[in-house]
């Protein structure tokens, strides 16, 4: 449904975004994670024909930002991260003139505004002005801006952003309900709100593209399970690296081990567990039973945040790019 | 077409949701008052002067009244106009609703025509209270309708021009008070413009003068539809919407 390539966008003096590739499904849910200033509005502005890209191309439902853009425009809805509201116009006006706007024609736009009026729960409002409303409600207006032509693609600024913890969950209520005829991308800095409505992840820093993974891959992989650092010394004699290995792949609960380095006869690896299971102590008897001293045995469960960091700090560090596991899905 | 009506009538509405639209037909309505009171006063006292003296002229409401009226209403208008085109694009960017309108499917020029628009139906409202002055001449003389008819068509043209050229000062900033003011500045300059040359003929001053916006309005004031004139500010209302729309395309190569 949507196609990045290459898509670099340089302003004056800093480069926004870097030689982005990403492709994302029909129907499927994306959040776009990244810090601050990472590029994530400006990638999403270049997909809404707000900007056009400096290099690379970027097409939605097969038609290009810069050759289409009215198509494209067509078949996306858009909520900035600051909800594009009138203040001065009343919620059902504003939503039959962006409705106009996107192309619903006058015999349907009674029907499609109150659709999206009770959808977005603002039709306790609708009489008002948007100038009076509170922030959770004018972002609720932006969303339903957003849907009221019912687009292929729906892209989201931080749509959470500004509300409170009842008002998130409605919206994510919400977008997941829309999912599925509609293929959405969501920007985000709050980690949770990833876990809890997107399918897939796509972290950005920097400008750069630094893990594109399904959630469940991500967390599974980095959170439910314990992942532990070991390190093993030989009483006598270097162990042979291979013989400690399969040592530890037989310890109840391990699903897979990883030489990390070996100097002055120690070995370090790195353990994962399988979901749930607690592997310490197995692991500390196994390595004392087979007549090995154990010379560091700690935990290293990294949470999503931790992951987060890891990812988009390692990138600053070593320039290299970072390991993004199943770039393809 | 309709995008643009609908864009229009929009951009009318909101303003009369804001004191703005009022405010600026009221302060029309009262100097254009004043300015027919002063008029008509000197004129019915020169008349019975003239009576006294036994030269008594039929008076002739158009070239006595009518046309120096009009004549003010243009320069009012330059002073009006920065307040109407202001807020056109600026205040978009501002608040960031001009993200929703390059977002949908809709043209630039769709928009920068819609806005232009609906500018100039506020504009025919301020102008519409001098109507209801001109009227009140109807009502107890005998004015010529027609050359009325050309100096509202002059009035409106020019107001057209003035208003697109705001609307391209709007686009090129955030900030609706540097918006008015450099729109205000500029149609002080375009009508300074035929003092420089009132007494100056050559080249150059055939030019500036012809550049000037308020000496085509000169024509239609005394009745005249000259088609130069005409020429002259269709070409100026096409030209400043170009370059508008030109504007608020660097806008998103430029942000």
């Amino acid at each position: 449904m949507i196609k990045v390539e290459g898509l670099t966008k340089r302003y004056a003096r800093t480069v926004a975004v870097d030689n982005i590739s990403f492709e994302v499904d029909k129907g499927q849910i994306v959040g776009f994670l990244g810090p601050n200033g990472a590029g994530k509005t400006t990638t999403m502005r270049v997909l809404t024909c707000f900007l056009p890209p400096t290099e690379g191309t970027a097409t939605v439902a097969g038609f290009d930002v810069l050759e289409n853009p009215i198509e494209v425009k067509r078949r996306i809805g858009y909520l900035p991260e600051s909800p594009p509201v009138y203040p001065d116009m009343e919620v059902l006006e504003y939503l039959e003139f962006t409705g106009k706007l996107k192309g619903i024609s006058s015999a349907d736009i009674k029907k499609r505004v109150d659709e999206v009026l009770e959808k977005c729960a603002i039709g306790d409002v609708s009489r008002k002005l948007i100038g009076k409303l509170s922030k959770g409600y004018r972002q609720r207006v932006g969303l339903a801006q957003a849907i009221i032509h019912n687009p292929d693609v729906l892209i989201l600024d931080e749509p959470t952003s500004g509300l409170d913890p009842k008002q998130i969950i409605e919206i994510r209520e919400l977008l997941k309900s829309l999912a599925g005829n509609h293929t959405i991308i969501l920007s985000t800095h709050i980690l949770s709100e990833v876990e809890h409505s997107c399918e897939r992840v796509i972290i950005i820093s920097q400008g750069k593209l630094v893990a594109i993974d399904s959630v469940a891959n991500l967390t599974n992989r980095l959170r439910g399970s314990e992942s532990v650092a070991l390190e093993v010394e030989a009483a006598g004699g270097s162990p042979n690296p291979s013989d400690v290995q399969q040592r530890l792949e037989q310890v109840a609960g391990v699903s897979r081990v990883m030489m990390k380095d070996s100097k002055d006869g120690r070995l370090a690896f790195e353990i994962e567990s399988l979901q749930g299971r607690q592997i310490r102590s197995d692991l500390a008897r196994s390595v004392v039973g087979a007549g090995w001293n154990l010379s560091e045995l700690r935990p290293v469960g990294l949470s999503l945040e931790e992951v987060f960091l890891q990812l988009t700090t390692a990138e600053q560090k070593s320039g290299a790019p970072a390991e993004s596991e199943a770039a393809k899905q | 077409m309709k995008l643009v009506f609908l864009i229009s009538n929009k951009e009318f509405k909101s303003y009369f949701t804001s004191p703005i639209a009022y405010l600026l037909m009221a302060f029309f309505g009262l100097i254009f008052g004043f300015g027919l009171y002063t008029a008509t006063r000197d004129v019915v006292r020169m008349g019975f002067q003239a009576q006294m003296m036994g030269q008594a002229q039929p008076t002739n409401l158009n070239d006595q009244i009518i046309r120096p009226l009009l004549g003010f209403a243009s320069t009012i208008s330059l002073f009006l106009i920065p307040m109407i085109t202001m807020r056109l694009i600026a205040e978009e960017k501002k608040t960031g609703t001009i993200e929703l309108l390059l977002t949908s499917p809709v043209q630039d020029l769709q928009i920068i025509l819609g806005k232009w628009l609906g500018a100039m139906l506020l504009y025919l409202c301020v102008l519409g209270m001098s109507v209801i002055n001109i009227s009140l001449l109807f009502a107890w003389g005998k004015p010529d309708w027609k050359p009325v008819l050309v100096a509202y068509l002059g009035l409106i043209l020019q107001g057209g021009c003035l208003l697109a050229i705001g609307e391209f000062i709007s686009t090129m900033t955030r900030n609706q008070i540097i918006a008015g003011g450099v729109t205000f500045f500029v149609c002080l300059l375009l009508w300074l413009l035929s003092w420089f040359t009132a007494f100056d003929s050559g080249a150059t001053a055939s030019v500036i003068n012809y550049l000037s916006i308020v000496t085509h309005f000169d024509n239609f004031a005394k009745g005249v539809v000259d088609s130069k004139d005409v020429v002259f500010y269709l070409s100026m209302i096409f030209f400043a919407l170009f370059v508008t729309s030109r504007s608020m395309e660097s806008l998103r190569w430029r942000s």
